[in-house]
């Protein structure tokens, strides 16, 4: 009886847990020198995971993977036609140039962990 | 560089330059990025390397350096692999030993399983470590991946051998025996990394194509400068610059033959097999290889302008989109780890409530594990990309390059192909086809008349007659008082001799007879779709030459093959009624739409769009650019310009119309590869999960090791990539 009750309350958390998740709080980029620039941590995820861009205006977003995990060692934007490799503990830096207004999504290599680019 | 220290160390030099915002170093790859607010000359960082005692060379930022880092990952992988499977291999043979009731005369049970505790630390040190690390940091994000599962999976086995090691005696009051599960646990890790060690060898391979278009740039060329000829790498050139490109060499840039001649191997780029022969003013292809004889050409683009880099970005982008048959894959994989561990819960319950009391928790236990271990998103998420990747890479080798996933998948399921005629299925270029000279008229006599004459004329068709008569061996002759009859033709005065050349009417107007014995002929041309022009010399008609444009040799086997594909091909032309349906008859298209104006092309696409067709429009990309729009797929033939690759889903680097069933070909045989791989990537997981749960163990007394659901989770990463590389054998059909 003890384990059908813990097994109901962890279903029940798990299911909380991952599928009723707060809703990301997109981060502005902020422009130096006419370029806006982001720096983003991955680390089981994207840290910020919405960069929010002004249209027009050059992106310089670098990604820091802080870990060795497989999971995350590709990134793809493609929107933007861009799939690349990034080294564990290094930051990577990718340019886009966000000429369409929406929402662009980005995504691990096997497209679990993901982002978004809100273009305004 | 050896260590960290050295690393920052560079990181600080590049730091003092002016202009840099940023610079990281990597002791690893030893590799620098550098960001900087304005451009910088690449000679003030190398600079301030070597200030501090270390070289550097700058790498062009469009190169990816992406394989080295993949490679090195793999390493590294690989060595952590066989790290792991001593101690793995020891464990597993103890864990066999066990089952031996002899074996505890030797040494106790208890002696044991310490033993295999000391030695199934270091695997899950070495081998295991990063999943759990991963998995903390995916929870923290609510996120839930396959380093989750493998993590608690393993996680469960090892914690409960470890208590039934050291406490045993805690079963024991329980009634249980405190059975161990080290060699469980250390056989999922390592089976997992092997099967993560395949699957990396087999992705490696996913991007050969990419490789080989990278590996066609040639690094260095010969370059006249102020008089002297030197060898400078290939990112020095500039435009204006002028090459001397010796036979059998590589064409180093995108340039323009200023001098001499030769035939150039175009297939690297074009797939076209047969040499291309290239005279002064002909464009030079950077990469393709000149076979025969020496030129000098003067550079037209450089670096990512060239149209290889335009072809690499080209093939990145597509290889990087998004089919939409990935879409349910997608939302699958979202919800799928979180599932996952939801039925592992149930099913530990399930067993736990259902097995006899001493048998219980080790069931439950059991195939809480399996079910963890078995499931497999990683297979889901590969499934699409990874076909979508040898697929569009492996249409680069035959000059068939696929804008995005999206245009690859639309193009298996078109019913209707449009082909425009001038250009595609023809050569889009006039040729005398016939002469025909009356009675005591000297045909080289005519044709030196006839070439005086014509290249005085900007004339489509003078130019071709000029062509012609010029490979006669005809002479040119002094020309005066040479009247242009626009729409009719054109007259002057040759050695005295009055010449007419132009059409029946301009004759009929000069009161010049029609010579009856040509007209059977001229009937006969007519219905061929030729054009006819006229010549007469000092007011008696002489002669009649037929042009046509000529049908492009592999044109009728095209087609053939796109009938035999069960595709309705209909022609497109802007010609005359007769013209068209001569050449839809040459080629077997029945279904002829004549004197269409080119703005009118999109509405009959349109039209066959609203009959329920999926519409592939094949044309040269430039004038026919609103048309390919509105088709469904755009295929622009034989030209590599980038208006056309912009406007096309599907640009085919040739001439060659046979490149169009084979382009659909290439496009249905990647479609079912993903479909095969989406089938089974789903029904492992289908079939896997319950079989790992233990549903049939009650019907069918089938029940899972974890062991093998480990083995089976490896391996269903590895099939679908090993399926998606089939596509590299794919052969074309003819």
């Amino acid at each position: 009886m003890v384990v059908l009750f813990v097994g109901i309350a962890l279903v029940t958390a798990i299911a909380i847990y991952f599928f009723v998740k707060p809703e990301n709080v997109a981060i502005d980029a902020h422009t130096v020198d006419g370029v806006q620039e982001q720096t983003i941590t991955v680390k089981g995820g994207y840290n910020p995971a919405e960069i929010r861009l002004k249209k027009g205006i050059p992106a310089r977003l670098t990604f820091f993977r802080d870990e060795t995990t497989s999971c995350s060692e590709e990134i793809v934007f493609p929107d933007f036609g861009i799939r690349r490799m990034l080294p564990a503990f290094e930051n990577t830096v990718i340019e886009i140039f966000p000429d369409e207004a929406g929402t662009h999504e980005f995504a691990c290599g096997m497209n679990m962990l993901h982002g978004k680019l809100i273009v305004e | 560089m050896t260590c960290t220290s050295c690393a920052r160390t560079v990181e600080n030099a590049l730091r003092t330059v002016d202009g840099v915002t940023n610079a990281t170093v990597s002791p690893v790859t030893d590799k620098a990025v550098v960001t900087s607010s304005k451009p910088l000359e690449s000679g003030t960082l190398t600079q301030a390397v070597s200030g501090v005692g270390y070289s550097a060379s700058v790498i062009e930022q469009d190169a990816p350096s992406d394989e080295s880092f993949k490679l090195e990952a793999h390493r590294r992988l690989l060595k952590r692999f066989w790290t792991i499977v001593p101690f793995a291999a020891i464990v597993m043979i103890s864990g066999m030993l066990m089952l031996v009731p002899s074996v505890y005369d030797v040494i106790s049970e208890s002696a044991l399983n310490w033993i295999q505790l000391a030695l199934t630390i270091p695997v899950m040190w070495i081998g295991g470590r990063d999943f759990f690390v991963a998995a903390w940091s995916a929870t923290r994000h609510r996120l839930a991946t396959m380093d989750t599962l493998v993590a608690i999976g393993t996680g469960t086995a090892f914690v409960y051998s470890i208590v039934a090691t050291v406490i045993p005696d805690v079963f024991r009051s329980m009634g249980q025996h405190p059975h161990v599960y080290f060699d469980t646990t250390v056989v999922i890790i390592t089976l997992i990394t092997l099967g993560k060690v395949l699957e990396d060898k087999a992705k490696l391979k996913t991007s050969d194509a990419m490789k080989r278009l990278l590996g066609l740039q040639p690094t260095v060329a010969r370059v006249r400068r102020n008089g002297v000829d030197a060898d400078v790498p290939i990112n020095t050139l500039v435009q204006g610059d002028v090459l001397i490109i010796r036979p059998g060499e590589r064409i180093p840039t995108d340039a323009r033959i200023t001098e001499g001649g030769t035939s150039v191997d175009e297939s690297m780029i074009t797939g076209e097999s047969l040499p291309v022969e290239k005279k002064t003013g002909d464009r030079l292809i950077g990469a393709t290889i000149n076979r025969s004889g020496a030129v000098t050409a003067t550079v037209e683009s450089v670096g990512k302008d060239t149209m290889l880099s335009q072809i690499v970005r080209l093939v990145e982008r597509a290889q990087t989109s998004k089919a939409p048959i990935q879409k349910l894959a997608d939302v699958i994989s979202s919800w799928f780890v979180p599932i996952v561990l939801i039925i592992a819960v149930i099913t530990f319950v399930v067993w736990f409530s259902v097995m006899p009391y001493d048998l219980r928790l080790t069931t439950a236990l059991i195939n809480l594990v399996s079910v963890l271990i078995i499931a497999c998103p990683c297979a889901l998420g590969l499934a699409t990309p990874t076909a979508i990747m040898v697929g569009t890479g492996k249409g680069t080798e035959f000059g068939l390059l696929i804008r995005n996933a999206e245009a690859l998948e639309l193009a298996h399921k078109v019913t209707t192909i449009v082909l425009d005629k001038t250009g595609t299925i023809t050569n889009g270029e006039l040729v005398v086809t016939d002469v025909a000279v009356g009675d005591g008229v000297d045909k080289q006599t005519l044709l030196s008349h006839v070439l005086s004459l014509e290249s005085r004329s900007e004339h489509p068709l003078a130019q071709a007659i000029v062509r012609y008569a010029n490979e006669q061996g005809a002479a040119t002759l002094g020309v005066s008082d040479i009247v242009v009859e626009p729409g009719h033709g054109i007259r002057a005065t040759i050695d005295g001799a009055e010449v007419v050349i132009g059409t029946s009417a301009l004759l009929t107007v000069r009161e010049v007879a029609i010579n009856d014995r040509f007209n059977k002929q001229i009937e006969q041309w007519r219905e061929q779709a030729q054009t006819v022009l006229h010549v007469a010399i000092n007011g008696t008609h002489a002669a009649v030459i037929s042009l046509a444009d000529t049908v492009r040799p592999t044109s009728a086997q095209a087609i053939a093959s796109l009938k035999s594909m069960g595709l309705k091909v209909i022609l497109l032309s802007g010609d005359n009624k007769a013209t068209a349906a001569a050449i839809g008859k040459s080629v077997g298209i029945d279904d002829v739409r004549a004197e269409v104006l080119p703005a009118d092309k999109s509405e009959v696409i349109m039209s066959l769009q609203a009959q329920g067709h999926i519409v592939a429009m094949v044309g040269d990309g430039i004038n026919d650019a609103p048309a390919l729009a509105t088709a469904d797929v755009g295929i622009a033939i034989g030209s590599g310009t980038d208006v056309a690759m912009e406007a096309a889903d599907i640009t085919l680097m040739n001439s060659d119309l046979r490149n169009v069933p084979h382009a659909l070909q290439l496009s249905r045989a990647t479609m079912s590869n993903i479909k095969q791989n989406l089938f089974f990537a789903f029904i492992y997981n289908i079939l896997g999960i319950p079989l790992a749960a233990g549903v049939f163990i009650p019907a069918f007394g089938i029940a899972l090791d974890p062991a093998f659901a480990a083995a089976a989770m490896g391996l269903s990463s590895v099939s679908v990539v090993a399926n998606a590389l089939r596509l590299r054998s794919f052969k074309f059909r003819a």
